[in-house]
């Protein structure tokens, strides 16, 4: 039997490797060719509890993760338990045989015949490729070549025990579920979001990171980390998340393009320091990486519920950018635009990504670094008359930048309000001087604004509109219509169809600020308008209403912890009813 | 040769009488003592009538945060280890408001002089209680007498090992400057606690007062003795020493990253084969 897509869960207790396995098991499907999704659900423990790792593998482009599951590796029978029922019609199940079930659907795999305990996970590794019909020797090659950095004697254990569970697994012929071959093509990347977010950022020149570990955006940090001395950058765990903000704002003055990086809980005790990176006009890049709120919430969950808190967080009024990455690739990209943005208007500007993106793995096209430019803080000194006004006003509201000791020229800044040269005043006519000066700055961020991506017809009976990781599943929900790939759960999507009707898609790469003109007319051409995003109350519709008039009164929100699939879209779209065209 | 015309003389928010004045003209003859040139110098600040005085001299200028003056320095230190990192805020500031700070400087060992004003008194907002006022001190927000310790930093900084740990009054210009161009001249964290009065919110502890306590450390005190020097620092109520009661080698912060060996991480252009090298590895 063959499978294309497939979608892979493996489920087990936290301590039993999961992570390990699944992240080997994503490497050599991208080393095969495919295209991956990965989705990590795991819980706020070092060990036991329930985790799941999911791999989604295919021949073609995946942009989002999927509900039923193909192939459930149980390495527990709490798996079986909690997942049996999202098994596809067809589906099977690979179990160790001390908790198999008794079912055809359930191929109980012999794991200490493959081997010690101690590599168990990866004969049951050699089951999956072998189910999945992977090239045996590239997918051995990748095992010994993960385990061996460790002692050439373990890397060969774990060879022998993946060996093992291939040749039985091959045996099972009535379970297998091969993917097709995948076309051949250069080796790509297997990135996670963050660690697209790392790399962008070192390829724009970051030189220095601050932060206070915070799931889930610790790993952005960890990949600058391991490559800090070869990239020539400072990576420093500071105190807390209040000196994380202001240690990179004194870097960032003195000349390091800086960022930092953490959750909402976090970003909560550097509010005060937005504010003061925009008063003293000092570039910095922040990464929200969010998860479920409020106050602690789910720490290791998905969620997109803190768009509203940083695009108003900071007393004052001040300008400000956030881009909303969707893809792995845009992680990367859209935090290259949130350097430069940073540099060129001198202050604040965000990146907010989510749990789900920051830790879901993808095969993504080597980035060509060749031609990628780095900022460039500060200006020439010599260039500069005296005095050197480090706040002089100016048209469009960005000031000459200089770095302190590049010069002769004397750098002077102040959180409380100040004259042009930096110092502080409580004249009240140099105040609005300095307000207008630095809201002169967001006419150049408006115009500047990535605008929303559309797709479908002109005038849809269904438009989907979405922010950040949101968008793959939006997409893949609106494809389905049009494709009639759905099958039966898709009854919201099929019911559009059978009635000739059409589903287009509105997804925003950045959520501030909103430029109406860049898509009011898509949603006024729609018949319908849904807007699609992982919290409860709808916050990308309330700022396109703020911004642009136009309420989207129909709103899918998740929040449970989990990411949005297209299955989860077309539940809710029956739910609401009135699936045909016309609102 | 620098001289102290070179930092400029301006007219300050300043009470009349207040310490802040002998503080400045410190500072001024300690920069000046140190050999350093206005451009080279960086000074944080925070909020307070203290964290006013960076305005009040040339030089580079940070003024933040309440509280927030020992992370920027860090920053900024590391960005650029040839600048001269000069924190200077109130004892609100740097033991209050951003006490966390305070301990992790020291831990760090960062290069950078950190000079308190400490008059023992919130004067901006008033004449409320500061880490420092006394058990007991009776203010508008305190009726009934402070009911916390004093924080003793001095005390705190040597239990820590803390790199460079002096004190001085503001009554005593040139010990003052002296104290400020050893602690500059110290590779690491230093901490200058200097006494002022308050005129305005603080009428126990006053220039009198300090007067009458303040004594130089005798020339046989070895600062590198730390029993000695937990000893000086919890001398208080009748004779408070001043001088640098502390002082160890420790390596500053900045030597353990070897990217800094190649000088400032400002201007540096990105390695792109280094840079491919490293996506290879995600390869």
């Amino acid at each position: 039997m063959k499978l294309d897509p497939v979608n892979i869960m493996i489920g087990g207790e936290a301590g039993q490797g999961l992570a390990t396995v699944g992240e080997l098991l994503s490497r050599i499907l991208v080393r095969g060719g495919y295209s991956i999704v990965v989705t990590q659900s795991y819980q706020s423990r070092i060990r036991g509890g329930h985790n799941t790792y999911t791999v989604r593998a295919g021949t073609g482009d995946l942009e989002a993760p999927r509900e039923p599951i193909d192939i459930l590796v149980a390495l527990n029978g709490e798996t079986i338990e909690k997942h049996r029922p999202e098994l596809a019609g067809g589906g099977v199940i690979l179990a160790g045989e001390s908790f198999a079930e008794e079912s055809d659907a359930c191929l109980a795999m012999p794991l200490g015949a493959f081997a010690q305990e101690t590599y168990r996970n990866t004969g049951a590794l050699g089951v999956v490729c072998a189910v999945l019909g992977l090239d045996r020797e590239t997918a051995a090659g990748s095992v010994t070549e993960a385990f061996g950095k460790k002692k050439p004697e373990v890397a060969d254990s774990n060879r022998d025990a993946f060996l093992a569970g291939y040749a039985w697994a091959e045996k099972q012929s009535s379970y297998a579920r091969k993917l097709p071959a995948a076309a051949k093509r250069g080796a790509r990347l297997m990135l996670n979001g963050n660690q697209a977010i790392a790399l962008g950022a070192v390829s724009a020149g970051a030189r220095f990171c601050s932060f206070y570990p915070m799931t889930p955006s610790t790993s952005i940090p960890l990949t600058l980390i391991g490559l800090a001395d070869k990239m020539g950058l400072i990576v420093e765990q500071a105190e807390d998340e209040i000196a994380a903000v202001n240690m990179a704002i004194g870097a960032s003055f003195a000349g390091a393009p800086c960022m930092v990086a953490t959750s909402g809980g976090g970003f909560a005790l550097m509010v005060e320091g937005v504010s003061l990176a925009a008063m003293t006009e000092t570039p910095i890049v922040i990464v929200v990486a969010q998860r479920p709120g409020p106050a602690t919430g789910l720490p290791t969950r998905t969620e997109q519920a803190d768009l509203e808190f940083v695009a108003f967080a900071g007393h004052g009024e001040f300008p400000r950018a956030i881009l909303a990455p969707g893809t792995v690739e845009e992680c990367f990209h859209l935090t290259r635009a949130a350097f430069d943005l940073a540099e060129r208007y001198q202050g604040p500007m965000f990146v907010l990504t989510d749990q789900f993106l920051a830790d879901s793995l993808r095969a993504v096209e080597p980035f060509d670094v060749t031609h990628l430019d780095r900022v460039r803080p500060g200006g020439d000194p010599g260039s500069i008359e005296a005095p050197y006004l480090r706040h002089r006003v100016t048209e469009g509201g960005v000031s000459p930048r200089l770095v302190p000791g590049a010069g002769a020229h004397l750098v002077v800044t102040d959180s409380d309000e100040h004259t042009e040269d930096g110092h502080l005043t409580e004249d009240l006519s140099e105040r609005t001087r300095q307000v207008d000066k630095r809201l002169a700055k967001v006419r150049g961020i408006a115009a500047g604004v990535i605008p929303p991506v559309y797709t479908g017809d002109d005038a849809p009976d269904l438009l989907l509109v979405s922010w950040g990781s949101t968008r793959g599943a939006v997409r893949e929900a609106a494809s389905l219509v049009s494709s009639g790939n759905g099958g039966s759960v898709w009854e919201a999507m099929d019911e559009i169809r059978a009635d000739g009707g059409t589903v287009g898609t509105l997804h925003f790469p950045q959520v501030w600020p909103l430029v109406p003109e860049q898509f009011l007319g898509h949603l006024e051409r729609a018949k319908r308008v849904v807007c699609v995003e992982g919290n409860a109350t709808g916050q990308l519709a309330n700022l396109i209403r703020r911004a642009s008039g136009f309420d989207i009164t129909e709103r899918i929100g998740r929040y449970d912890g989990l990411p949005i699939t297209p299955e989860y879209i077309s539940r809710a779209l029956e739910s609401m009813g009135g699936t045909g065209g016309g609102a | 040769m620098v001289s102290i015309e070179d930092y400029g003389e301006f007219e300050t928010a300043w009470c009349p009488g207040c310490g802040n004045f002998a503080l400045l003209e410190g500072m001024k003859k300690g920069l000046v003592a140190a050999e350093l040139e206005p451009h080279r110098v960086l000074f944080v600040s925070g909020i307070g009538q203290a964290a006013k005085a960076p305005h009040y001299l040339n030089a580079n200028v940070f003024d933040g945060l309440h509280g927030r003056s020992l992370p920027v320095a860090t920053g900024a230190k590391l960005a650029n280890p040839e600048l001269t990192v000069v924190v200077e805020s109130g004892d609100g500031c740097c033991y209050g408001e951003g006490g966390n700070h305070f301990l992790a400087a020291i831990r760090r060992n960062i290069d950078v002089t950190m000079i308190v004003h400490d008059n023992q008194i919130y004067g901006l907002t008033k004449g409320q209680a500061s880490p420092t006022s006394a058990e007991g001190h009776i203010t508008k927000a305190q009726p009934h007498g402070a009911p916390l310790e004093r924080f003793n930093p001095i005390a705190v900084a040597v239990a820590m090992h803390a790199g460079f740990v002096a004190r001085s009054f503001t009554g005593m210009t040139d010990h003052l400057a002296e104290m400020i161009r050893l602690g500059i001249r110290h590779r690491g964290f230093a901490l200058i606690d200097v006494l002022q009065p308050c005129v305005s919110y603080n009428r126990v502890n006053t220039f009198a007062w300090y007067k009458k306590r303040c004594y130089e450390l005798p020339a046989g005190y070895d600062p590198r003795n730390h029993a000695a020097a937990m000893q000086a620092a919890y001398e208080w109520e009748e004779r408070i020493p001043v001088g640098v009661i502390y002082q160890n080698d420790r390596p500053p912060f900045e030597d353990h990253f070897p990217v800094l060996g190649g000088g400032p991480l400002v201007g540096r252009e990105v390695d792109r084969a280094a840079l491919k090298d490293v996506l290879k590895k995600f390869v």
